[in-house]
């Protein structure tokens, strides 16, 4: 499926069945995504790094 | 049929490995988002649902380390514990409790203030590495080849507003081959290992670095079961690298990404699976 991206408007695809809070990227302006709402299907920019953010 | 939850504010491949994997056992899983999780701390915990087990994914630690603890007063097994997380998320702790284990690691220091660091990185002799207590991926690790350098990068971290910033935690540069050695541990077992390629001290697969498979020898498993045990045990990605005098523990990780794992090993290995396993046995 295809949504528009919400910073330069592209085309960004999502892989079926996506997830609350799955991260994608915008292939033309490299923005990290973040699905926010299943129905209806939204995307925003996901969160910027966190200085406690790891593994 | 248990009940399982997976904390996490981001669902990246891992997760969705993680869910799928659920999927395919006889459980009932909530995705909680970590940022909307609450619970109360006295009195009914009616918002900290009775789950069987928590599985921590979160990406912060603080979110991390708080979730786990409210989830632990309300009687779930959180994976990992509170105590690991609060050990694995700062390297000071963890550097501690190696040396505790009497496991090899590098050379390393804590200076409380960056005046203080200065003088600590001359006494150990440069090239030194400069490493934030808290956080991954290479990100703020600084080699600090001379006091002007040292300088330099103290005066920026003073500037920082971050209190935990002033502390500076400074390791000796390693001679290592250009790759370190991520080993999964899952409870008393390793699950496989992968050297991590990089072009500088960043190695992980979000910062540019590669993965190939790493053959298992028992001082590379006794060391990464050494690691995880001295951290308090769960499923862990200890980080390994090979020094001239054999092989050093540097830290342990509480969250461990496993893409390039995936990458480096394909099917061989569910990291996925493993990790639902222990979940499972944990309950």
């Amino acid at each position: 499926m295809t949504l528009t991206c919400p910073e330069c408007e592209g085309d960004v695809q999502l892989a079926p069945s996506p997830r609350l809070s799955e991260i994608t990227s915008c292939p033309d302006c490299a923005t990290e995504l973040e699905v926010t709402s299943l129905e209806p299907l939204l995307i925003s920019p996901a969160p910027e790094i966190e200085e406690d953010w790891g593994e | 049929m248990k009940s399982l939850a997976v904390l996490a504010s981001r669902v990246r491949f891992e997760e969705k490995e993680i869910f799928a994997a659920l999927e395919r056992r006889p459980v009932r899983y909530d995705h909680i988002d970590t940022r909307r999780f609450t619970a109360g701390i006295d009195g009914p915990r009616a918002d900290a649902r009775a789950y069987d087990a928590a599985l921590c994914r979160e990406i912060s630690f603080s979110r991390a380390y708080y979730a786990c603890l409210l989830l632990e007063a309300a009687g779930t097994v959180a994976v990992n514990r509170a105590d690991v997380i609060a050990a694995c998320g700062d390297k000071a702790k963890t550097s501690l409790l190696l040396a505790a284990a009497g496991l090899p690691t590098p050379r390393t220091v804590l200076a409380l203030t960056p005046e203080a660091a200065l003088e600590a990185a001359e006494k150990m002799g440069f090239p030194v590495v400069a490493k934030p207590l808290t956080g991954s991926w290479g990100r703020l690790v600084t080699v600090l080849r001379d006091r002007q350098e040292a300088q330099t990068v103290f005066e920026h971290r003073a500037a920082l507003p971050s209190p935990q910033q002033h502390v500076l935690y400074l390791q000796e540069l390693v001679d290592k081959p250009g790759r370190d050695i991520r080993v999964l541990v899952a409870g008393d077992e390793v699950v496989g290992a992968t050297y991590r390629y990089g072009t500088d001290l960043r190695t992980g697969v979000a910062s540019g670095g590669t993965s190939q498979p790493c053959p298992l020898t028992p001082e590379l498993t006794g060391l990464a079961l050494g690691a995880a045990r001295a951290v308090g045990g769960g499923f862990l990605g200890v980080d390994l690298i090979e020094s001239p005098d054999g092989l050093l523990a540097l830290e342990v990780n509480h969250a461990p990404e496993f893409r390039g794992f995936r990458e480096a090993h394909g099917d061989a290995i569910d990291v996925a699976g493993a990790i639902v396993t222990y979940l499972l046995a944990a309950t």
